[in-house]
């Protein structure tokens, strides 16, 4: 079991670090108002969140993943999560093979 | 909670997670081989999956990494791409009301960005029940540890994530669990924002900026959107 300092001290840190972004949420959320635009604010945050991390991948990656991007949602919103996530990997690999 | 209870929502969870922990293998695989090319022990690679357990923001770090570590600029660049939690972390707080004090600060140190989602999805539907949430968490976690290891002793040959799909996988599930969250036009404004800021956002700045530059979009926007009696008919879970 080698362990050199110097990675040692940068894995507790990366660790520490995100452990810190991860709790401060529990503590910052004392401060929001409850109800209102408070409440809004929180409301929107899983939305707000989840649709910056895709954003790159739907919209600027290209074609086959845009197009994909479009089918996963149609059948999301008519079938389970799991069909939703076959069709868009099933439709991102033919389409890259038609497109790319 | 009666015990029974409990196991059928502890397999509830791990059903959940199902998909995502799929999803991650060729990651863990990849990773884990990275690592090893970029000089980590095996013993350094596992203390890093098991006490950082952020796929991105590892992914990132290894393709800086020199010897000795730059600790510091790793430290910054962890932080960089790991800021999105304070928001994650704030959004799900008043979705733990099944939670023990001490149990809170556990359970958001598991916070990987597919637990947190299913978590959230789980809430708009049923109480989130701790049993529930280690269901997602445990299957996630020991999932990236094993992988991880296997891409240690397999090496780089074998995992190419694009090569199959599955860096489209994470972005097909995260729409699926985006359809969840509709509330109607502040919702489609949210989204709006949200995407616009991240586009222009990553086409401008080098790294990942754009995740917290579209979050506070989104949320900026919701709080401008909103009208007084827009709270009226929402039953939430707190």
């Amino acid at each position: 079991m080698n362990i050199d300092p110097a990675t040692f001290l940068a894995i507790v840190a990366m660790a520490v670090i995100t452990w810190l972004t991860r709790v401060s949420g529990l503590w910052l959320v004392r401060f929001v108002p409850k109800g209102g635009r408070g409440a809004a604010a929180l409301e929107a945050v899983p939305a707000a969140v989840l649709m910056s991390v895709i954003a790159p991948m739907v919209f600027m990656t290209g074609v086959p993943e845009s197009l994909a991007a479009a089918i996963t949602l149609l059948v999301a919103l008519r079938l389970p999560l799991i069909a939703a996530v076959f069709a868009g990997v099933g439709s991102v690999v033919m389409l890259r093979m038609l497109l790319g | 909670m009666m015990p029974t209870n409990s196991s059928a929502e502890f397999r509830a969870g791990a059903m959940a997670i199902l998909p995502a922990a799929v999803a991650v293998i060729p990651f863990g695989l990849l990773l884990g081989a990275r690592s090893v090319e970029k000089g980590l022990s095996t013993a350094e690679i596992f203390l890093m999956c098991a006490t950082v357990f952020a796929g991105s923001a590892q992914f990132v770090v290894i393709d800086l990494w020199s010897q000795p570590a730059p600790w510091a600029f790793i430290a910054l660049t962890t932080l960089l791409i790991n800021i999105r939690h304070v928001l994650m972390g704030a959004s799900l707080a008043g979705k733990l009301g099944g939670f023990s004090s001490p149990g809170k600060p556990v359970a958001v140190s598991f916070m990987a960005d597919e637990i947190w989602a299913m978590a959230e999805r789980r809430a708009l539907e049923a109480r989130l029940t701790p049993a529930y949430y280690a269901g997602l968490a445990g299957v996630l976690y020991v999932n990236w540890l094993v992988w991880n290891m296997a891409g240690v002793v397999l090496g780089t040959a074998i995992a190419d994530p694009e090569s199959l799909g599955f860096d489209f996988a994470f972005t097909a599930i995260f729409i699926g669990l985006l359809t969840g969250f509709w509330r109607g036009t502040q919702t489609a404004w949210v989204l709006v924002a949200s995407s616009a800021a991240a586009v222009v956002v990553k086409y401008a700045v080098e790294g990942p900026w754009y995740i917290m530059a579209g979050g506070h979009a989104g949320v900026m926007v919701a709080i401008l959107v909103w009208r007084s009696g827009d709270d009226a008919g929402k039953a939430h879970v707190a």
